[in-house]
């Protein structure tokens, strides 16, 4: 036999081994977490407050959490994408393809796409302090939206580069200002704004370090802007430092909880992006 | 005609590009914004302390007013370079596998699977290390190498980082494969190349820009990543020696401390310098990184 | 003033054409000869483009007529394609460009610092290589253009679907699934589409490039009789490869060589007796 096929054979045997360690340490991950959180998993903890002694295992659930995490992703992700669409497409529309704006915002947006989220959540915390600001829910939103802005920006501006030069020559021969014809090509890119959503979300909803200092943590559930407001990766990070086990065992739940959420909208959400791309252009 | 609906159209033009411009300016100007305010607050440590003296320093005793960045900052890199280490071959082949050798359907059903996972939050990924690799390590793997290890380690810290890239690194890699048009494969093939010559020689080459930017932002994933890290690298403030010491990498060192420490401004500055290094690693990093993608592009153009 | 009064009166009179249409489906197209007051006429004067200090276009003077075909013709790469474009101002996406000279459309030079772009592109619809339809229903594909230059008017604008689905000869086909995503037609289907679209915004001329080339025989068939139908309104600039094409239906031909006009005339002046050696060799083989 000859040497190719040997290492053929050799580097067929690593792919399969590879794709196993894949799949297996992913599968190690739901495992783990549904092992442990189910036990304690109930219906307290979907529905209730932390009670009087939930940090030394006592009744309550991570209501506030769950609650205060929805508030900030549903508040950053609408923001973001207020933010970053038009941003997406002045590059794309606007200024033409060999614009120096355009690769300076380009690199730009990689950089702040890089910067770690606790370097977010200290500058965020670091202007509140020295605007006599406190923690709360604002601050929270503000720094999370600060946060996949970048994420927003970056995954849309792949798809809008590949816009096909033919629909928007289209639309400008009608006739079509630049703003129309962004009106156009936002139908074209709806089913990538939705994958940048899904993404944003689930980056937004489990970022614990950006949320931190910026929005706090605590029991009840926030009534307005200026008041803390608790989150599930922060939930679960502080449980998980508790000595008693009870409320160790809490954590994997709220884990599990939190898993079983990003799931859900990432399945549900790639249903609706499914809807939308019934009209794109191949 | 109907000008003044014309006028309108044109007008209304003007004020989107104009609000666009604006935001785009602004997204620019947060970027010099983060990149100064960061550099401002750091000020009062380095009135105190020489650049050189920071960054080389081993010693961490906030309280007597001792602050050495090196430990973080080698936990840092040493932990984002192992993660890489050990995401990067396993993506690269099973990417491959996945791409070459498996029929499509597998395809579709694995890729929308591997989006879905990118996006399960690292905190759950630290729960997984706490439970399962940190006990492995402090009981299976670490005493066949030295005498005792906690488990929370560098080791720990790099796996947990590189199974949390994994997803997002296969999905990326698999797309690039994707796109590497079918030519080339039967090009290759019908010169009597095997598949895995054909990966090897042509696929891998062709594709190298691709992954040299999932590299990239995989890294940029691992190297800012706290929360999982905090659970599992022991966040013990001295230069880690081997994988089986705990290391205390500069996120960790930020996110437990901050905010606590408010009381202290010079251990607050320090703690906005660890966010400056952070800052200007990734700057600098990006900077490079697109340089040496042009580089590469002007020189694979195969 | 003059003007404003023939664009209403015109109007009026395809609304009532549309009318009588729906009592019989099958009427001929609509004919609509003299009533424009001139003839609309596109004046290309010394045009030159560069890009990327390649020169493109090499000194364009060329007059194109209102209802005539015009069939521009060379080999690839000759630049028959950036003459089109500059038409439009369509080019003008393109990087690192430069364009001297004046393209007068309507007596209007739309090079000038002045001239307003997103209202001459509506007098020049362009139907380009591969069908472009955009990602909507087909109803709002026709009505798009409308809609931007300000027709709400919901009776109105269902009027002018069915009249330029029916002069395409597509009102019969998708007048049942006119609110389903244009994406899905056939290729055949979306061109025929495509053009309704164009003409729906009531251009003065149609600029084609190499628009049945991507099509199958008998629908390339079908935008081509279309083209003879609708030279009776308007004036059809053409791109083509295809020699026999600009045999059967041009009015007028230009013959281009590496971004210079070699020849140009009446087709049969062109066809039968080519004054220019170029032009001789190409006709009969020797290049294409």
């Amino acid at each position: 036999m000859k040497s190719k096929f040997i290492v053929e054979k050799i580097f067929l045997g690593l792919m399969i081994i590879s794709v196993i360690l894949v799949f297996g340490f992913l599968g190690s991950i739901l495992i783990t977490i549904v092992r442990n959180g189910w036990p304690a998993m109930s219906w307290d903890m979907i529905t209730q407050l932390p009670g009087g002694g939930f940090y030394i295992g006592k009744e309550g659930g991570v209501l506030n959490a769950i609650v205060g995490s929805l508030y900030i992703v549903g508040a950053s992700t609408v923001l973001g994408l207020l933010i970053s669409i038009p941003i997406v497409f002045y590059i794309n529309i606007y200024l033409k393809s060999d614009s120096k704006l355009a690769s300076l915002s380009r690199l730009s947006f990689d950089v702040l796409y890089g910067i770690p989220s606790i370097v977010y959540g200290a500058f965020g915390f670091a202007i509140m302090i020295s605007l006599g600001l406190r923690t709360s829910l604002l601050g929270g939103i503000i720094v999370i939206t600060l946060l996949i802005i970048p994420i927003f920006v970056r995954s849309m501006d792949e798809v809008a580069r590949q816009l096909p030069r033919h629909l928007l020559d289209a639309t400008y021969s009608l006739g079509a200002t630049r703003y129309e014809v962004i009106k156009v090509a936002i139908r074209q890119i709806l089913p990538g704004i939705a994958t940048a959503t899904l993404l944003s979300i689930g980056r937004a909803i489990g970022d614990a370090a950006g949320v931190m200092f910026t929005a706090g943590f605590t029991d009840s559930i926030p009534t307005s802007l200026d008041q803390p407001a608790a989150t599930l990766p922060l939930a679960i990070f502080f449980q998980l430092s508790s000595p008693i086990p009870d409320v160790r065992e809490r954590a994997y739940a709220a884990a599990m909880l939190l898993t079983l959420i990003v799931l859900i909208l990432s399945i549900v959400g790639r249903m609706i992006t499914h809807r939308f791309s019934k009209n794109k252009i191949k | 005609m109907s000008l003044p609906l014309l006028q309108r159209r044109l007008y209304k033009d003007k004020a989107m590009r104009t609000v666009m411009r604006v935001l785009t300016w602004l997204s620019l100007f947060l970027l010099v914004a983060i990149g100064i305010g960061l550099f401002f607050k750091s000020r009062l440590i380095l009135s105190e302390h020489s650049l050189w003296g920071l960054l080389s320093g081993r010693e961490w005793k906030p309280l007597s007013g001792e602050f050495g960045f090196l430990p973080f900052i080698v936990g840092t890199l040493f932990v984002t370079a192992l993660s890489i280490a050990i995401a990067l071959p396993i993506a690269l082949l099973s990417a491959l596998f996945l791409t070459e050798y498996a029929g499509s359907w597998v395809k579709r059903v694995v890729f929308p699977i591997f989006d879905i996972l990118a996006g399960i939050p690292s905190v759950v990924y630290g729960v997984w290390g706490t439970l399962i690799i940190v006990p492995w390590i402090a009981d299976r793997l670490g005493p066949k190498f030295v005498d005792y290890t906690s488990g929370y380690t560098v080791l720990a810290s790099g796996v947990v980082l590189g199974v949390m890239i994994l997803p997002i690194l296969v999905s990326l890699l698999i797309e690039i494969f994707t796109i590497v048009p079918q030519d080339y494969r039967e090009a290759s093939a019908s010169l009597g190349a095997t598949k895995w010559q054909t990966c090897w020689k042509v696929i891998l080459r062709k594709a190298l820009p691709g992954i040299v930017a999932a590299v990239v932002l995989s890294i940029s994933k691992a190297f800012g990543e706290t929360i999982a890290v905090l659970m599992v690298c022991g966040n013990y403030a001295a230069i880690p020696r081997s994988l089986f010491d705990p290391c205390y990498p500069l996120p960790a060192l930020i996110a437990n401390n901050y905010g606590e420490m408010l009381s202290l401004p010079l251990y607050e500055s320090a703690l906005m310098f660890a966010a400056f290094i952070l800052f200007f690693i990734i700057l600098i990093f990006n900077i490079i990184s697109r340089w040496v993608l042009r580089n590469i592009e002007r020189n694979f153009k195969l | 003033m003059e003007k404003e009064k023939s664009e209403s009166s015109r109007i009026l009179q395809r609304f009532a054409f549309w009318k009588s249409s729906t009592e019989k489906p099958e009427a001929p197209f609509v004919e609509e000869e003299g009533e424009k007051s001139e003839d609309a006429v596109i004046d290309i004067e010394n045009l030159n483009v560069y890009i990327r200090e390649q020169h493109i276009l090499k000194n364009i003077n060329l007059s194109l007529h209102d209802k005539k075909i015009t069939c521009i013709i060379g080999p690839s790469g000759c630049g028959k394609t950036t003459l089109l474009r500059s038409i439009n101002r369509m080019i003008e996406t393109t990087e690192h460009l430069r364009v001297t000279g004046r393209v007068c459309v309507d007596g209007e030079d739309i090079y000038d610092r002045k001239a307003e772009i997103t209202h001459i592109r509506k007098k020049i619809g362009l139907l380009s290589q591969r069908p472009t339809p955009l990602p909507m229903s087909i109803y709002d594909n026709i009505t798009y253009g409308c809609r931007i230059h300000g027709e709400r008017n919901r009776k109105k604008l269902d009027s002018i679907v069915e009249k330029y689905l029916r002069n395409v000869n597509l009102w019969d086909e998708v007048k049942d699934r006119l609110h389903t995503p244009a994406s899905a037609l056939s290729i055949g289907q979306q061109q025929r589409l495509c053009l309704a679209r164009g003409l729906a915004v009531e251009p003065q001329f149609i600029l084609a490039d190499e628009s049945t080339s991507a099509l199958d025989p008998i629908s390339s068939k079908h935008i081509e009789d279309l083209f003879a139908k609708l030279r009776k309104r308007y004036g059809i600039i053409m791109v083509t490869h295809t020699l026999r094409q600009a045999l059967r239906i041009a009015d007028y031909v230009v013959f281009m060589y590496m971004g210079e006009v070699i020849e140009q005339g009446t087709a049969e002046e062109l066809f039968k007796n080519p004054q220019h050696e170029l032009t001789k060799q190409y006709l009969s083989g020797v290049f294409s």
